[in-house]
């Protein structure tokens, strides 16, 4: 019995390591993004944050939503800003910007937020029961949820697609009077 | 077990200021694109750390309403991020820099 509760937290110690250390590489890489000043580096960031959230969705046992994370944000989104990036052959972004007095508000509210909302947040207990269940995070699950509870404002997203993609198609044409 | 959705929610926290911190912060256009990126990143990531701890229907805990939303946002991201991209095309050509400051012309 003992052997067993030491293996339980064993497990217990070594989730919340795998999720400290994920969550550090993913504010890591946040934080490249808005701190570097060349966009491509600030793009490769941003996949390390996408693929750490991945990561803490695995852990989350939910693996079909990972690998939505990877293939469509990991992969499209960042492929198309990457060349979008070199489409346009962009320089570091100039020095200067807003100043040093809105950068340290904008620093002590975002350090405020996080500090109000972080104790209710962490004392946030769902009425759980512990073990996940056997269905959660399988594709049929979500599809099911998908094609019968959701299944208008799936449809609303798919126009919203097609409307995005004929607006980029316009917006990004040389001339548009032809 | 990380038995509570806390530590998630707290994670999405962060991350969410540290994307509006980029968008207030940065002037190049694609930059300020790549943050709103992470803040819809980080309220999935809310959603679904919620969903997995809500109790089921049946027996344990997990209900895929958290996924379904945030797979409609995923969607929604692919198309802003699409339209946004084109409208920085569209504003480099004409302006030769995506600076944000220099899109001034419907400004007061």
């Amino acid at each position: 019995m003992t052997a067993l509760a030491a293996v339980a937290i064993g497990v217990v110690s070594l989730q919340w390591v795998v999720l400290l250390v994920i969550a550090a590489v993913a504010i890591a890489g946040a934080l490249v993004v808005v701190l570097h000043r060349s966009p491509v580096v600030g793009a490769m960031g941003l996949v390390t944050n996408l693929l750490c959230v991945a990561g803490i969705y695995v852990l989350l046992n939910a693996y079909f939503f990972a690998a939505l994370q990877v293939i469509i944000y990991a992969g499209a989104v960042v492929v198309l800003i990457t060349f979008v990036i070199m489409l346009l052959n962009l320089r570091p972004e100039a020095r200067g910007g807003p100043g040093l007095v809105p950068i340290g508000l904008a620093v002590l509210l975002g350090l405020a937020l996080i500090v109000v909302l972080g104790r209710p947040l962490l004392e946030f207990s769902a009425p759980t029961a512990e073990a996940v269940a056997p269905e959660f995070g399988s594709v049929r699950q979500v599809g099911e949820a998908l094609f019968t509870e959701y299944f208008y404002p799936f449809l609303a997203v798919s126009l919203a697609l097609l409307s995005a993609m004929v607006g980029a198609v316009l917006l990004a044409k040389r001339h548009l009077e032809d | 077990m990380v038995g509570d959705p806390g530590p998630y929610l707290l994670l999405a926290t962060i991350l969410f200021v540290i994307g509006a911190f980029g968008v207030i912060s940065r002037r190049g256009a694609i930059t300020i694109l790549m943050s709103i990126e992470l803040m819809l990143n980080s309220a999935n990531l809310a959603l679904v750390a919620v969903s997995r701890f809500l109790p089921a229907a049946g027996q344990g805990a997990g209900i895929p309403d958290g996924q379904v939303i945030g797979f409609l946002v995923l969607a929604i991201a692919a198309a802003e991020v699409a339209v946004g991209l084109a409208i920085v095309i569209a504003m480099f050509r004409l302006r030769e820099s995506v600076d944000v400051d220099l899109a001034r012309l419907l400004r007061w």
